[in-house]
């Protein structure tokens, strides 16, 4: 290697490893400061109080988030109860059965679709269902259901463009042995090409639960937004994000009220967390077996 | 269609086949009949169309859109081209090994059983003898007889061939195709999957696609040559070998091309 060589190897090295510290740093400064104003969430309610307690209390200062968790589980819970079955019979559809033609309209239209901002999705909730669920089933319309159906068509497209791909990269050798012996090709799916994209299918499960859980806008234009446990589906609700997004105005700068906002914006990245190891342990596994 | 005068020796009998993907004609006008308990070898240069052959007869090729079928193939005097032929019961009677070992990622027993339980089988008493009987046949039995529930994939690559040839054989087909078997493994693997031929040969009609002459050779009763999608010369290995007719085949097999 020449001299320039050698300089221009190294230059090129270091500016790359200043770039990656850069990510990292910034990456490293949010967690920070979400855990210094979370915990003094934890620390100024009282740690089981913000968490099970179920008060909002901007007069009192105090708060505590109950309902915000339930809020978030029922509606992701709910979307994804929909989604997953729907979204996986798709992928088995686009990737196995589909004629070659309509998968190559139908999947790159589903991939536009993974990229379309959530605040669309909350608009057409907004103009399209809420009204239609006050009208036919009563309430204020602004409800648990329309935040469902909401995510649901959100998280769909992710869940079916990810769980299509993982079916696609199951070695074709699997299905030509399965068939070879035999077996139909329903057989074949059920029993060999769906077990062998097991981890990828959970992590598209994964995923967009992470998308759901996180979503903020379209969930806080169409839930009502009222701090109360949902008695049902039609009843309004919050969720843990669409209430950051609905206080963050109101909240004073170094206040109780902001730290409580900063609590619940822990608790999600905790869920998240979760649901990110999960997911990862699913894949390392998934490597071992198939 | 023409009546073959001695078929009772003859397992499955191809007349005129054409063979198209799409626009294109990879077989054109196979004629070959294929003799009940014998080793039939298919030879030929890459692309020569002899993996497709090999696949027609256990229609293997209908997984390809626009792959087309024209002419008869008989097993056993039945089209299994006709319209009522079930390809999942056909696939039952002629089994195939493919040409990397394709275990699925599932233990070593749920290999062996997998075909057993499409099949139907519930007994589990009867799906361990059946497995015991073909892991015996393969003489992979003694290797892996205490770590059935170990991942197939943790064989070595001979092994997991014959663990899939004993996964045909368990289905107790009645034809075996091949498709070079032995080009992924190392020469004392191969010896013993040919020396495996030798003896399944007896309970079964055997096909086999090799790129390697010394193989056909070694262990075939019948050889076709192909080229270009054309069979040119199907006569008793002997003869290929010692008495080729045509100039391309004595090319071929002296090693002058291909």
């Amino acid at each position: 290697m020449s001299k320039h060589e050698q300089f221009s190897e190294k230059l090129g090295k270091s500016l790359i490893f200043i770039f990656a510290s850069i990510s990292l740093l910034i990456l490293l400064s949010i967690v920070f400061f979400i855990f210094r104003d979370g915990f003094l969430a934890f620390k100024e309610n009282g740690f089981f109080h913000f968490i099970f307690g179920h008060d909002w209390n901007v007069q009192d200062n105090t708060f505590s988030v109950l309902p915000l968790i339930v809020g978030s589980l029922v509606v992701t819970i709910g979307a994804l109860l929909f989604s997953v079955p729907i979204g996986f019979s798709c992928a088995v559809f686009l990737a196995e059965i589909a004629p070659e033609k309509v998968r190559n309209i139908v999947k790159p239209a589903i991939d536009i679709l993974v990229g379309i901002p959530s605040v669309v999705f909350g608009l057409l909730g907004m103009i399209l269902l809420v009204p239609y669920i006050r009208d036919h089933y009563g309430g204020p319309g602004l409800s648990i259901l329309a935040a469902i159906i909401v995510l649901i068509l959100m998280i769909l497209p992710t869940i079916i463009a990810q769980a299509e791909d993982s079916i696609r990269s199951v070695p074709s050798s699997f299905k030509n042995a399965s068939l070879a012996m035999g077996a139909t090709h329903l057989q074949t799916i059920w029993n060999v090409i769906l077990p062998c994209a097991k981890s990828g299918l959970v992590s598209s499960v994964m995923l967009a639960s992470g998308r759901a859980i996180g979503e903020a806008m379209a969930i806080y234009m169409v839930i009502g937004n009222t701090f109360t446990f949902p008695k049902s589906l039609i009843d309004p609700s919050r969720t843990l994000t669409s209430n950051i997004v609905g206080q963050i105005e109101e909240a004073a700068v170094g206040g109780t009220h902001l730290h409580a906002l900063f609590g619940c914006g822990l608790i999600l990245l905790f869920i998240v967390f979760i649901l990110n190891s999960y997911s990862f342990f699913i894949k390392r596994r998934g490597c071992r077996s198939c | 269609m023409k009546k073959n005068e001695n078929c009772d020796h003859i397992k499955l009998s191809v007349h005129h086949l054409d063979f198209f993907y799409g626009k294109k004609q990879v077989l054109r006008k196979i004629s070959m009949d294929i003799h009940k308990h014998s080793i039939t070898a298919l030879m030929g240069p890459s692309g020569c169309g002899k993996s497709t052959f090999l696949r027609v007869m256990n229609r293997m090729n209908d997984l390809i859109p626009e792959a087309r079928a024209i002419g008869t193939v008989l097993l056993d005097n039945e089209d299994i081209y006709g319209n009522n032929t079930d390809v999942v019961k056909l696939r039952q009677r002629v089994g195939m090994v493919f040409q990397q070992p394709n275990p699925l990622p599932k233990s070593i027993f749920d290999n062996m059983a997998y075909g057993l339980r499409i099949k139907g089988i519930k007994d589990k008493q009867k799906i361990a003898e059946l497995i015991e009987k073909s892991l015996k046949k393969t003489s992979l039995w003694g290797e892996v007889k205490d770590e059935l529930h170990k991942s197939a994939l943790s064989l070595s690559g001979g092994q997991q061939q014959r663990l899939c040839i004993a996964r045909a054989i368990v289905m107790e087909p009645e034809m075996i195709l091949m498709d070079e078997p032995c080009s992924a493994l190392d020469p004392i693997s191969t010896t013993k999957i040919e020396e495996l031929m030798k003896e399944l040969v007896d309970d079964y009609t055997i096909v086999i696609v090799t790129h390697n002459m010394q193989q056909a050779q070694r262990v075939s009763d019948w050889t076709g040559f192909f080229y270009m999608g054309d069979l040119l010369e199907f006569d008793k290995t002997k003869e290929i070998f010692h008495h080729p007719k045509e100039k391309k085949t004595q090319e071929y097999i002296e090693g002058r091309w291909g």
